[in-house]
C-alpha cells in the first residue's frame, strides 16, 4: 500500500513538473514569485523587523541563484505572447538579457559569501536586489 | 450662377477669416502669458538638483546609450499616435543646448511651453505639469542645469505626421487643454498633502503617464491617474487612484517604499520607465515621498479604461 502511495506520488509530482515545464509563462511567474518571497523576507531582516538568521539569509541567496538558473530556460521563442509581461526586448536582445541573468546569479552567489552578519547582509542584499529593477526596466513591459 | 459665385466668395472669405483667426489665436504670445519673475534671490543649486530629480529630467533628456545620466544631449524617442518625439539637447551647450538661455527663457519654456524663439513646444514635454513649479524654483533648476557638462550636437528632429508637424496646431491644443495656472496651496488641507499634491502634479508629472488620453493627446481629466494603455506600445500603465486594482489596498508607507526602492508590497520590482522614476524619486527625502503617498491616498477610486484580457493579471 505504502509502495503504491509512493509510486502514485512520484507519478503525480513528475506529471505536474511536466505540466509546468510545458508552460514557461506559468513557470516563470512561479519562479518570480519565489524571488519576490525571498526578497520580502530579506527586506524584513534588513529593516530589523525580523531577526538576522544566517540559515534564512543563505536560503534567500540560494533561492536567487537557483531561480536565476531556472529562468535561463524559461524564455523560449514560443513564449513571447499570451498572458505575460515579458517585453519584446528579451527576444530582440538575447545576449543582453542573458548577461543580466548571469549578473544576477553571480551577484547573489557573491552576496552569500560576503554575508557574515546583519551589516554585511544589508550591503550585499542591497547590491543584489538592484538587479531586479535593472532587468525589469528594459525587459518587462508596464503592467 | 451669380448666386453660386457669391456663395463661393463668401466661403473663401470665411475660410480666410477662419485662418486669420486661427493664426491670431494660436500665437504663442496670445495663448500663454509668461509668469512675472520679478527680482530673484541667488539661485539655490542644491534645490535645483532636487528638482532635477523630482522632475525626472534625465529620464528623457540624457543621451541614450551611455551611462552618464547628467549628459543631457537629448535624442531619446518617445512614441505616440502622432509620431515620434525626440527629447532635445538641454545641456548648457551654447549652440546645441540651452547655454544661451536666460532665466526668463527657461521659466517661459517650463511654465508656458513657449521657446525663446517664440514657438510652441509639444506637450510631450510636460509643461502642462511643470507650470505648477514657481519661478524661484525654476530659476534654481536652471542654475543647476548650467553646472552640468555642455554636450555638443543637436538631437534629431521630431518625426510627426501632418498636421501635427505644424507647431501652430499646438496653439489650438493649448487653447483647448492647457491650464496655465501655477500652484496654489489649499488651506483646507494639511501641509503634507499640499506638498504631495505639488510633487505629484507638478515636477513629478505622474499623471502624464498614469492617465489615458483623448484623440488629441490630452489627458482625460475624468480618469486622471486611473491608468491606461501604454502609449509607447505594449503594456498597461497602472491605475494609481484608490480603486481596488489601483492603490486602494496599499498603505501610505507602502507607496512611499515603492517610490524609494521600487518594490511593491508583494516584492515585485517595478519595471519599464518607472524604474528610472524610482531612481529619481529615491533622491528626495522620506518626508517628500510620504507627502506624495499622502496625496495619492486622498485620490478617490476611479475606474480607468478596461484592460484587454491578456494584460489583466501579472
Amino acid at each position: 500500500m505504502i509502495r503504491f502511495a509512493l509510486a502514485a506520488t512520484v507519478l503525480v509530482l513528475g506529471f505536474s513538473a511536466v505540466m509546468a515545464q510545458s508552460d514557461p509563462v506559468v513557470e516563470r511567474k512561479a519562479t518570480m514569485k519565489a524571488i519576490g518571497g525571498a526578497t520580502g523576507l530579506g527586506a524584513k531582516i534588513a529593516k530589523g523587523e525580523e531577526a538576522f538568521d544566517a540559515a534564512k539569509v543563505q536560503g534567500i541567496f540560494k533561492t536567487y541563484v537557483d531561480s536565476g538558473k531556472k529562468m535561463e530556460t524559461l524564455f523560449p521563442d514560443s513564449s513571447k505572447n499570451g498572458d505575460t509581461t515579458a517585453g519584446p526586448k528579451i527576444w530582440e536582445d538575447q545576449a543582453g538579457f542573458r548577461a543580466l541573468q548571469v549578473k544576477f546569479e553571480n551577484d547573489a552567489a557573491a552576496a552569500a559569501t560576503a554575508t557574515t552578519d546583519l551589516a554585511s547582509f544589508r550591503t550585499a542584499f542591497g547590491t543584489v536586489t538592484k538587479n531586479c529593477a535593472a532587468c525589469h526596466e528594459t525587459y518587462r513591459i508596464k503592467k | 450662377m451669380l448666386l453660386l459665385r457669391r456663395l463661393l466668395v463668401t466661403l473663401v472669405a470665411l475660410a480666410a477669416l477662419g485662418l486669420a483667426g486661427f493664426y491670431v489665436l494660436t500665437d504663442p504670445r496670445v495663448v500663454s502669458s509668461s509668469p512675472q519673475i520679478g527680482a530673484l534671490p541667488a539661485p539655490d543649486i542644491e534645490n535645483g538638483k532636487l528638482l532635477f530629480a523630482a522632475g525626472g529630467c534625465s529620464s528623457c533628456h540624457a543621451t541614450p546609450g551611455q551611462d552618464d545620466k547628467l549628459r543631457l544631449g537629448g535624442g531619446l524617442g518617445l512614441g505616440s499616435p502622432f509620431g515620434t518625439f525626440h527629447a532635445p539637447n538641454i545641456s548648457p551647450h551654447t549652440r546645441d543646448g540651452i547655454g544661451n538661455w536666460g532665466v526668463k527663457d527657461f521659466v517661459d519654456a517650463m511654465a508656458t511651453g513657449v521657446s525663446p524663439a517664440g514657438q510652441h513646444y509639444y506637450p510631450a514635454f510636460p509643461y502642462t505639469s511643470y507650470r505648477l513649479i514657481p519661478p524661484k524654483a525654476l530659476a534654481d533648476l536652471f542654475a543647476y542645469i548650467r553646472t552640468l557638462a555642455p554636450v555638443e550636437g543637436k538631437a534629431v528632429p521630431h518625426e510627426l505626421r501632418f498636421p501635427f508637424n505644424i507647431r501652430r496646431v499646438v496653439g489650438g491644443w493649448k487653447l483647448l487643454f492647457f491650464d496655465g495656472a501655477s500652484f496654489k496651496s489649499d488651506p483646507g488641507k494639511s501641509e503634507e498633502w499640499n506638498r504631495g499634491f505639488y510633487l505629484v502634479n507638478g515636477p513629478g508629472h505622474c499623471a502624464e503617464c498614469h492617465s489615458s488620453r483623448n484623440a488629441l493627446g490630452a489627458i482625460v481629466q475624468a480618469t486622471r491617474f486611473a491608468g491606461g494603455p501604454d502609449p509607447e506600445g505594449k503594456g498597461w500603465v497602472p491605475n494609481i487612484t484608490q480603486a481596488e486594482d489601483g492603490l486602494g489596498k496599499w498603505s501610505k508607507e507602502e507607496i512611499a517604499e515603492l517610490l524609494k526602492t521600487g518594490f511593491t508590497p508583494s516584492f515585485d520590482s517595478v519595471g519599464g520607465s518607472m524604474a528610472a522614476v524610482v531612481r529619481n524619486i529615491a533622491q528626495l527625502s522620506d518626508a517628500d515621498r510620504l507627502a506624495m503617498a499622502e496625496y495619492l491616498k486622498s485620490l478617490p477610486a476611479v475606474q480607468g479604461p478596461a484592460r484587454p484580457a491578456a494584460a489583466q493579471s501579472n
